[in-house]
């Protein structure tokens, strides 16, 4: 019992820690920064390069991480936030989201994606007091973290820098009227955030003692649902959020194993956004001042093909295609298929309503189980499958997202975001229906009318017609009375609102359509793979899936097609590892918003 | 939850017409501020009423009270009698409120037609099937499936009432002369800024209100345009429009309004036509003096 405690309350200082850099971007630059779990995984492999391979002793290490991890902290303002400060947020937050999958990638190829240990620089368990046992590792880090906390407040309320900090964090065009320098707060705030993060990571890897440069995507997101616990901008919010996470979780696995830590968390984070979103101790802003994408991603008007240029492209995909290629090229052909329905699940409500989903991967996964299941284990025909499939990411997407939508903004994206973790939590967790981690094999493949679709020709061909019907389905509805509608959403909530038309209902509906067509592939991919586990439906996939709708063009639905064939097509051609697949996807993603935000296929408004 | 008793419309003589907005003790807090503060007044079939009063005296956040983007902490809303001060802002529109906003709000990656468009939509019957239903939990998923499907299908009754109201929008853009009608695809970010609030007014008015609240619709205008709103103005009260106005320019307020209400510090101080406000000494004190005196410091 107070062993478990323990262990919570030192686990969440930590999570206190990397929440509270979080919060304070969020303060003075309004801005998720996606990227402070990677500076965390960055700390982490610094501190054991600094202690294992060049000994350096524990204090001189920690001080040489937080000093590096400053200057990374630095650098993604400088380079990913900073120059987007003028167009809408949602820029700046797919900006640090790129960072931090080129600072993860990036340490890969630099450390090797092995885990390794990291030495033990103190005892573990040389204390015995009533009982308990515990380490000089344990009163170091409450010690170091604590101490930090209350540095960072004293900062905060007594010195000059502090006042302009929390100055800028109020207003900051007041603040840079009154003589603020807004541009430095920040950089001192990025930097203090990420020096955080750097000495958290650190403490973290002497805890855990196996480490890996891959773990900087769970402390972001452990950190995030911290940081919203308590209230997005709290500092105080931050550290109760973080201590009050740390715990429930150390009794949560306590009760239930240790498999369900993401479960909880990432539980934690909607339940927060249903009936609480702003947290703790922060407030939600009463009046939206301004939409997320505005005339940002959505200020792009996408190039209309011609009837008789959609024809001629697919006669060629349907018609030449299938019989020029050779069967590897045909199996890369269906990957870009299945990615294309994917990116066009995001085309309507990303694109048009300016929903940024971030978890796109939750109801692909959904679709897949489903049709898995169905199919392979109660006998469905596949076609009734790929329909129940769409069908049942679109219900269970919307009932998660459901109490969500009168929010708007980064909140939306966060619980997408949530909803997309929490999928593949419950997946590995419901062992009775899903088998868990072990996940599910011998999946039929795809059969229509009593003939079993195995040749990648008929696997092709199968594949473009469910991408045609979806764009078909996309394109009608963009072009109807709706797809004004949502437009109109994205443009202004509030106006929407004053105009008589629910905001929530429409973003909503736009979300479904978008989860049915991510089911749609989601039950593709396991016919086609025969099998499915849970990593399958990891984060990275989300992201690419937004990645092609970026390079491509949010509001054009072609353009989801033409992002699959680069974004997929290309690195499978090239034979791309994939660490380096990933770090080009993030370096491209954080080029387009910055120099191409419209897209490739579509024209500056 | 109380009976909902008639409106006390004792005070109305019996020639007047019925009241469409009746407000009573409206109060909205910020933290310590009291941005209004016991705010009663009527607004009568066909009226135009203005509120005026220095900034930060809280005009429009009685107008954010009254169009339902924020609630009161206390005080009642009817509209046609019945209450509405707990309602979302959706809900007030489809009752009858129209408004626009002080900043102006178009929707800005949208072509000005579909602008008005929009404006126009919640009140399409064959689009937007089963209205009842849009307003409980869960059961609101099937109009909304059923606007899907008709997205989808597109049978000739939603055609039809597509190209009515799209003849409608063109009705409401001709309103404003060559202003708005030769830009109808223009994207409404394009625009100047006189004609981004034109296009809110039209998608405001598309959507055929019973009360049409305006927060200073001259605002960022020079005299040219300003002449030309009130122009409009007096054509919408001609045609019986009811409205509140929310106004800085006191002589276009002064030529619109039947009443005016001057606020102070979160409270109406004075109210009346525009002669009796315009002599009334508090008024003068609170908000036309400075002008006064300036004016006379001006002429010496």
């Amino acid at each position: 019992m107070i062993d478990t405690l323990l262990a919570g309350i030192i686990h969440g200082n930590t999570y206190a820690l990397v929440a509270i850099g979080l919060s304070l971007i969020f303060g003075v630059s309004n801005v998720v920064n996606f990227a402070q779990g990677s500076v965390f995984a960055a700390g982490t492999m610094s501190g054991w390069w600094l202690i294992a391979e060049q000994h350096w002793p524990l204090w001189a290490a920690i001080a040489g991480v937080c000093a590096f991890t400053a200057v990374l902290g630095l650098a993604v303002n400088l380079l990913a936030v900073q120059p987007l400060a003028k167009v809408p947020p949602i820029a700046a937050l797919l900006a640090t989201y790129a960072v931090s999958v080129v600072l993860d990638n990036l340490s890969q190829v630099v450390f090797g994606p092995d885990t390794r240990r990291f030495p033990q620089a103190l005892d573990t368990l040389n204390f015995h007091v009533g009982g308990f046992r515990f380490g000089t590792l344990d009163v170091v880090m409450f010690a170091v973290s604590v101490g930090c906390i209350l540095l960072l407040g004293g900062f905060l309320k007594f010195t000059k820098y502090g006042q302009a900090i929390r100055a800028t964090a109020q207003d900051s065009d007041a603040a840079l009227q009154m003589g603020v320098p807004v541009g430095r707060v920040r950089n001192l705030s990025f930097m203090l955030a990420s020096a955080l993060g750097g000495l958290a990571g650190v403490l973290v890897g002497m805890y855990n003692s196996n480490i890996s440069p891959s773990s900087g995507t769970a402390a972001g997101l452990t950190a995030f649902t911290a940081a919203t616990l308590g209230g997005l901008g709290s500092l105080p919010g931050a550290v109760l959020g973080g201590l009050a996470l740390g715990i429930v979780e150390a009794f949560g696995i306590s009760y239930w194993g240790a498999g369900v830590d993401n479960l909880i968390i990432f539980g934690v984070l909607l339940l927060v956004l249903w009936l609480r979103p702003g947290g703790l101790l922060g407030k939600v802003p009463l009046i939206s001042a301004e939409p997320l994408t505005g005339t940002f991603l959505g200020g792009g008007r996408p190039i209309r093909l011609r009837w008789w240029q959609a024809l001629a492209l697919i006669g060629v995909a349907a018609g030449v295609v299938p019989w020029v290629a050779d069967d590897y090229q045909l199996t890369t052909g269906t990957q870009v298929l299945i990615f294309a329905i994917l990116a066009l699940s995001l085309t309507l409500v990303s694109g048009s309503a300016a929903q940024i989903s971030l978890g796109q991967a939750g109801p692909m996964a959904v679709g897949a189980y489903t049709s898995a299941l169905l199919v392979g284990e109660h006998g469905w025909p596949f076609l009734a499958g790929l329909f129940a499939a769409g069908l049942a990411a679109a219900v269970v997407g919307t009932v998660l997202m459901s109490p969500t939508w009168r929010l708007s903004g980064h909140y939306v994206s966060i619980a997408t975001l949530g909803i997309g973790a929490v999928t593949v939590a419950a997946i590995l967790n419901l062992d009775w229906l899903t088998h868990g981690p072990l996940g599910i094999t011998a999946i039929p493949p795809p059969s229509l009318f009593g003939h079993q679709i195995i040749t990648p020709t008929e696997t092709y061909l199968l594949d473009l017609t469910v991408l045609l019907v979806a764009l078909g389905l996309v394109v009608r509805l963009q072009k109807s009375f709706l797809g004004t509608v949502w437009s109109a959403v994205g443009a202004d909530e509030t106006a929407l609102g004053a105009s008589g038309l629910r905001p929530a209902d429409y973003k909503a509906l736009a979300y479904a359509v978008g989860a049915f067509v991510a089911g749609l592939a989601g039950s593709l991919l396991a016919h086609q793979y025969s099998y499915l586990d849970p990593t399958m439906f990891s984060p990275e996939l989300s992201m690419l899936a937004l990645t092609i709708i970026v390079l491509g063009g949010m509001n054009s639905p072609f353009g989801a097609v033409l992002g699959a064939v680069v974004l997929v097509g290309a690195p499978e051609v090239l034979r791309m590892a994939q660490d380096a697949r990933l770090l080009t996807y993030g370096v491209l993603l954080l080029l387009l918003i910055r120099f191409r935000p419209q897209g490739l296929w579509a024209r500056r408004a | 939850m109380t009976a909902e008793r008639s409106p006390a419309s004792a005070s109305a003589s019996a020639s007047a017409p019925a009241p469409v907005l009746e407000v009573a003790g409206l109060a909205r807090s910020f933290g310590a501020v009291r941005a209004v503060n016991g705010v009663s007044f009527q607004v009568r079939q066909g009226e135009v009423v203005s509120v005026i009063g220095p900034n930060g005296s809280g005009k429009t956040t009685t107008l954010n009270l009254l169009g339902g983007l924020l609630t009161p902490d206390s005080g009642e809303i009817r509209l046609h009698g019945r209450r509405i001060e707990r309602l979302p802002a959706e809900r007030r529109a489809e009752l009858g409120i129209a408004r626009t906003f002080q900043n102006g709000r178009v929707f800005a990656s949208l072509p000005v037609a579909d602008n008005v468009y929009v404006g126009q939509y919640a009140k399409l019957k064959r689009t937007r099937p089963f209205p009842r239903l849009r307003h409980l939990p869960v059961l609101r998923w099937l109009p909304l499936l059923a606007e899907l499907l008709l997205a989808l299908v597109q049978p000739p009754t939603v055609r039809r009432e597509q190209s009515e109201a799209a003849a409608r929008t063109e009705t409401q853009l001709a309103r404003f002369g060559t202003r708005l009608l030769p830009r109808a695809d223009h994207r409404a970010h394009t625009l100047s800024y006189a004609n981004r609030r034109r296009t809110e007014i039209a998608r405001a008015l598309a959507l055929e209100p019973t009360l049409l609240l305006l927060d200073e619709p001259t605002a960022g205008m020079n005299q040219t345009e300003t002449a030309e709103v009130l122009d409009q103005l007096l054509d919408l009260k001609a045609e019986g429009q009811t409205i509140v106005l929310v106004e800085h320019k006191i002589d276009l307020v002064m030529t619109v309004s039947d009443r005016v209400i001057v606020m102070d510090e979160g409270q109406a101080i004075a109210a009346g036509t525009p002669a009796e406000v315009r002599d009334d000494e508090r008024v003068v004190e609170a908000y036309l003096g400075r002008r006064r005196a300036q004016r006379e410091e001006a002429s010496r």
